[in-house]
């Protein structure tokens, strides 16, 4: 498991062939990776600020992490989330799940992430023509979190 | 008792300030107790912390409910829900 919170971008491929670490057993990636968009709730945006509460960020990730691989057969899962300033187009979160086969590897990556969405303490502040603000959390958010509740088969 | 408080994103703004010490009045148990406390101080910690308020607690970076114990020497931390990814 790897869970890194870091300022710097990071490069996709790079940080996939390093996770695979040339495993015959692994014959399925899932992949996902969260972008700033120039554009929220009807404003344009230019740019945001992304804060978190150091330590409890990576040990809320790691608790995710280690939920995914108790309800799910995949062999690893690493999540990469950036904090500080990001602009449009940036990345800014990737999960990468390593798995025998692709049911389970895409299953565990949007576990990972809905769960990342309500329970990992970050905020996102935004900037405007108006001025920053803080986003505003997503009832669709907590209810694609929710749909994880339910037990889930192997 | 004391206990650190820890304030994030818009409670960190609306307080003025990261985070306190701070020594309880009366008796803290629980999340709620504690709360009630802070927000008995009036001010910016009633606007912040009042009843209504979307607002998220974690005890000892754990997130926690009102019913969470809370002892002496713990982290308590307070932030509006979270909005990563």
């Amino acid at each position: 498991m790897t869970v890194r919170v870091q300022r710097e971008d990071f490069d996709i491929g790079a940080e996939i062939a390093a996770f695979r670490r040339a495993d015959p057993g692994i014959g399925a990636i899932a992949s996902f990776i969260g972008l700033v968009r120039d554009v929220n709730e009807g404003d344009a945006i230019t740019g945001m600020t992304l804060e978190h509460y150091p330590g409890m960020t990576e040990k809320a990730l790691a608790g995710i992490v280690a939920e995914a691989k108790s309800r799910w057969d995949i062999v690893d899962a690493l999540v990469i989330h950036r904090v500080g300033e990001l602009k449009p187009l940036d990345q800014i979160v990737l999960v990468v799940v390593t798995g025998a086969h692709r049911g389970a590897a895409f299953a565990a990556c949007e576990f990972i992430m809905d769960y990342l969405k309500t329970q990992a303490p970050f905020w996102k502040k935004e900037l405007t023509a108006q001025g920053a603000r803080w986003v505003e959390a997503r009832a669709s958010d907590d209810q694609a979190a929710e749909r994880w509740s339910e037990p889930q088969a192997k | 008792m004391s206990i650190r408080i820890l304030y994030f994103a818009r409670l960190r703004e609306d307080m003025g300030v990261p985070g306190e010490m701070f020594e309880p009045p009366a008796r803290v148990d629980d999340v709620r107790s504690l709360r009630a406390q802070l927000v008995a101080r009036g001010g910016a910690s009633a606007a912040a912390l009042g009843q209504g308020k979307a607002v998220r607690v974690s005890v000892n970076q754990d997130l926690a409910h009102d019913d969470t114990p809370v002892k002496s020497g713990d982290e308590v931390a307070f932030f509006p829900p979270v909005t990563g990814g």
